[in-house]
C-alpha cells in the first residue's frame, strides 16, 4: 500500500521535498512512516521526541494505523501567530 | 470548511471587515439575533517585530498546513464557545512574506461585557501558539532559522488550561 506524506518548514527543508509518497507493509502505523524517514533522513531523528503528527488533516497519533491512500503529516513544533 | 470568521489566507488583513462580518453574523449565533446587546469589541494585532532574541528581523515567512489550521481554529472557537458562551470570534492568519509592522493575525471578539471579549480574545491567541499547525521562517541580518514553539497536542488538558489561566489573569 502506499500514503503520501506531508512535511513541514525544518522538516520540509531536511528531507528537501514538501510532499512524498512510501510504499508500506500492511499494518503500518504513523510511527513506522516516521522511522522509515527517520532512516532516510537522518536529521529528522532528533525531532521524534517534538513533532506531531496528523492523518488525513487531523491530528493523530504516531500508533495510528495508516491505510492505503492515507496522507500522513509531520508537523515540527508549531510558531504561528 | 473555511468561513468568513476563521481564515487563513496570503492577503493583509482587515480587522474593520471582521468586526463587520462578526456584527452581522455573529460567532456564537446569539450575536447576530441582537446585536444591539454587545457592549464590547476587543481588536488583537499581532505584528511582526523587526527584533528577536537579539537578531535584526528583515521580515518572515509563514506557512501552514491549511486544512488541519482551520481545523484548529474551528477547535479553539469551540473551546471558547463552551468557556465564553456569549461570545462572538472572528480569527484570521496571514500567511507568506510579511514585512516589518505587517499584521501575521488579527483576532476580534465581541460580547456584550468588555471581561469576556478580552479574555476570549487573549485564550484565542495563546490556543494558536499552542496548536495550529503554523510556522515562521525569521530572515533576520546575517541568515534565517526556522521559530519552533509548542509541539502542538489539541488534547493536551495542561496547556489549555494554562491558556485559560493567562486569559483570566
Amino acid at each position: 500500500m502506499r500514503v503520501t506524506v506531508k512535511l513541514f518548514a525544518r522538516l520540509r527543508d531536511i528531507a528537501g521535498v514538501p510532499e512524498l509518497t512510501r510504499d508500506l507493509a500492511p499494518g503500518a502505523t504513523i510511527g513506522s512512516v516516521w522511522r522509515q524517514l527517520a532512516g532516510e533522513f537522518p536529521e529528522l531523528a532528533p525531532y521524534e521526541r517534538s513533532i506531531s503528527s496528523a492523518l488525513n488533516a487531523d491530528y493523530s497519533r504516531m500508533d495510528a494505523v495508516v491505510r492505503d491512500g492515507d496522507e500522513v503529516a509531520f508537523l515540527p513544533p508549531v510558531s504561528g501567530g | 470548511m473555511m468561513s468568513a470568521l476563521l481564515r487563513i489566507g496570503r492577503e493583509p488583513l482587515d480587522p474593520q471587515e471582521m468586526a463587520a462580518t462578526l456584527a452581522a453574523q455573529g460567532g456564537s449565533g446569539a450575536v447576530a439575533e441582537d446585536p444591539g446587546r454587545d457592549g464590547a469589541v476587543v481588536v488583537f494585532l499581532g505584528l511582526v517585530r523587526n527584533h528577536n532574541l537579539g537578531r535584526s528581523v528583515r521580515y518572515l515567512e509563514y506557512e501552514a498546513y491549511e486544512p488541519l489550521a482551520v481545523k484548529a481554529f474551528e477547535r479553539i472557537a469551540h473551546e471558547i464557545r463552551g468557556r465564553w458562551p456569549g461570545v462572538g470570534l472572528a480569527l484570521h492568519h496571514r500567511i507568506g512574506r510579511l514585512d516589518i509592522s505587517e499584521a501575521s493575525i488579527a483576532i476580534v471578539t465581541r460580547s456584550a461585557h468588555r471581561a469576556d471579549a478580552y479574555a476570549a480574545n487573549r485564550y484565542a491567541i495563546e490556543r494558536v501558539k499552542q496548536i495550529a499547525p503554523i510556522w515562521k521562517r525569521e530572515y533576520f541580518d546575517g541568515g534565517d532559522v526556522w521559530i519552533e514553539g509548542a509541539t502542538a497536542d489539541p488534547d493536551d488538558a495542561q496547556a489549555r488550561a494554562e491558556a485559560e489561566r493567562v486569559a483570566c489573569a
